[in-house]
């Protein structure tokens, strides 16, 4: 569409625009047409969303149908008009006008040798000013001119970008020689946390090399095992998954804010949610609980944290487009994030397999056993007990023991005759169970209808208690063996 | 297996989940099914007629498993017997419940068969319940509210007729012929 003129911008699975290292969100306006007066041949962008951040003007397409998204580096702009106040321009939306640099074939372009205006109509209910002065700070800043170079320290910035810097400066001789590398680049991160701590606002701006730092951090960790010079210690490694945690935290350098966004708010979180939302639905198996995703998304934020409100908002604007995502309610009111493509009843499987095991018939299982069988946090798993409880496959007890759940045997029992006990069956298999309590069982097998049972038996006697003859026969066991 | 007294308990009796109410209606529809018939039976080869709430009763425990029914649950099977007209309460705070694994036209069709057997058509309530005559046969060591209800039933059926007696505290009963 634009592709003559404009280049386009890549976006992520979930719409947003996808950001360049160091480059953050100052605003977004919705409604906003792009096009220019000058030459004819320019596409006319008409309503859709404009992004400005601290390298570029973004424009993205509001229609679903043909995605479009494309972009304009502050790098070429040459001039911003400032706005003619007039009767005219208050009955008429509000424009803002600047000058690009461009080739002669009207190609935006840094070192371009023509130019061209570019005109901005903000239909949107927008605070112009605002806008404005967003507009000018982030050119002003020439934000793009700091990253991107390795070698050259940019303004303000008080630690060095990389240890290769320092590599070079000092001779590398030897283990020593790598001691004092390490040392020395240990020492400029320390201090770099220094400053950053001290100031909040020096954050905000050391922000981009916290991210870079915690980055480093962790190829470092992942390289650690191989390392032979370095010093690590059982501690070291202790630490490691601790580490990981902390890091994937720190993986925003730029939160959609209410200041930024406006009306878009909710939107623009929602999309933003569902892209950070993948790796911590992964790593905690498959499902979350919404409390901990609001944990874990606002200390990624740092500062601008959102409210539950807002989060749960953000998790139904999903139903709007196309997320892998999903927020569920179960029926005693947990709400989580689920993959679309989640199967409760694999785990239902699982679940059944874990309560039909020897130890679970006689006892049964706690939410913290279910937790740690299906690798998924302890509340979690309540809900999928109760859920499958709910189906008919569990039953719970609960007691001074506390609450559990066993395999349901009240439709093994048969209604006319309560004593009676079918072969082969779960029923028979639970009565086994229970009844050996001098013997243990540590496995069983099926094998077509028939159940093989593996157990140990106390041999201080040298006998077979004398209950285990009466048992095995009154609940004809097929098959016994028996091993020390 | 395990026994109480003389009854016979079943397997399931050992199944902790037995001893919590069930929230999943299915699962405890099947469970007060399985309560119901396990307390009629009880009552009927022990000789249980009033079963006390707050009292400790036996069937309602079990030890071995160190489970019992709370005081919920065993309202909950208590009053599923009063809705199939196997129990009542006799206070209005669910505390004491008569329990019928006869029901009361049953425990009157008994009266009469006895009656038939016998050369006397004049007795007193008591020789009724705990006579040498009813030594032997159901009759024997009943509930006497029971008792009372069943002969009420028949003398509205014409069947007989209850008068006091010459002590102060006994009433007779007089069969029609």
């Amino acid at each position: 569409m634009a592709g003559n003129f404009l280049p386009a911008a890549k976006l992520t699975a979930s719409g947003r625009p996808v950001l360049d290292s160091g480059e953050v969100e100052c605003s977004l306006l919705s409604t906003v047409d792009l096009h220019s007066e000058d030459l004819l041949a320019f596409p006319l962008l008409k309503s859709g969303l404009l992004i400005l951040t601290t390298h570029r003007l973004l424009w993205l397409s509001s229609d679903s149908n043909t995605p479009t998204a494309v972009y304009i580096p502050l790098s070429t702009i040459q001039h911003i008009f400032s706005t003619k106040k007039s009767i005219k321009s208050m009955f008429h939306s509000p424009r803002v006008r600047f000058q690009v640099s461009t080739t002669p074939e009207g190609h935006v372009s840094e070192k371009g040798l023509k130019s061209l205006v570019i005109t901005l109509i903000l239909r949107g209910k927008t605070d112009i000013d605002s806008f404005l002065g967003k507009f000018w700070d982030a050119w002003r800043g020439r934000a793009w001119e700091t990253s991107g170079s390795a070698t050259e320290s940019g303004p303000g910035s008080g630690s060095r970008e990389g240890s290769e810097s320092l590599a070079l400066k000092v001779p590398v001789v030897g283990v020593s020689g790598i001691l004092r590398k390490e040392q020395e680049m240990w020492e400029s991160t320390d201090k770099s946390l220094q400053d950053a701590f001290q100031d909040l606002n020096a954050l905000m701006s050391k922000a981009k090399e916290m991210v870079v730092l915690a980055e480093r951090m962790r190829l470092k960790l992942l390289s650690g095992s191989n390392n032979q010079t370095s010093e690590t210690n059982d501690d070291d490694m202790g630490t490691k998954e601790e580490m990981q945690d902390w890091l994937l935290s720190v993986g925003i350098a730029s939160p959609v804010t209410k200041e930024s966004a406006g009306a878009l708010y909710h939107q623009q979180l929602s999309r933003q949610l569902a892209d950070f939302v993948k790796k911590p639905l992964e790593r905690a198996g498959g499902m979350i609980n919404l409390i901990d995703i609001y944990c874990l998304f606002n200390r990624a934020r740092g500062t601008e944290l959102i409210s539950p409100d807002d989060l749960r908002q953000a998790c139904s604007l999903w139903e709007k487009f196309d997320t892998p995502v999903m927020l569920r309610k179960f029926d005693s009111g947990v709400m989580v994030i689920q993959n679309k493509t989640h199967s409760d009843d694999e785990v239902f499987s699982r679940i059944r397999s874990l309560v039909l095991k020897p130890d679970a018939l006689r006892t049964g299982i706690s939410a913290s056993d279910a937790a740690m069988t299906l690798g998924v946090a302890p509340a979690m798993a309540k809900e999928y007990l109760l859920a499958a409880e709910g189906k008919g496959f569990l039953c719970r007890d609960v007691s001074s023991d506390g609450f559990r759940f066993y395999i349901n045997l009240f439709p093994e029992i048969s209604p006319d005759d309560r004593y009676f006990v079918k072969d082969h069956g779960i029923y028979s298999m639970w009565i086994s169970a229970v009844s050996f309590r001098l013997a243990f069982f540590t496995d069983y097998k099926e094998v077509g209808k028939s159940i093989f049972w593996t157990m140990t038996v106390d041999f201080m006697e040298n006998k077979l208690p004398s209950g285990c003859q009466i048992y095995s026969e009154a609940y004809k066991i097929p098959e016994l063996f028996f091993f020390l | 297996m395990q026994t109480l007294g003389e009854f016979k308990l079943p397997h399931f009796f050992n199944y902790p989940p037995y001893f919590t109410l069930q929230p999943v209606r299915d699962t405890r529809e099947k469970q007060i099914q399985l309560w119901k018939e396990l307390i009629l039976d009880y009552c009927r080869t022990q000789k249980v007629f009033v079963i006390g709430l707050d009292e400790d009763f036996q069937l309602f425990s079990n030890p071995t498993i160190e489970r019992s029914l709370s005081h919920e649950a065993r309202e909950a099977f208590l009053s599923a017997l009063v809705s199939e007209g196997r129990a009542e309460w006799l206070d209005k705070g669910h505390r004491k419940c008569l329990i019928l694994w006869h029901r009361i036209q049953d425990w009157a069709d008994l009266i009469l068969h006895f009656e038939n057997g016998l050369e006397d058509s004049v007795m007193t309530v008591e020789e009724i319940r705990s006579g040498v005559e009813s030594r032997g046969t159901e009759l024997h060591g009943m509930d006497r509210t029971i008792l009372m209800r069943a002969l009420k039933l028949l003398e509205h059926k014409g069947k007989l007729a209850i008068f006091k007696g010459t002590s102060a505290d006994d009433e007779g009963v007089k069969f029609s012929i």
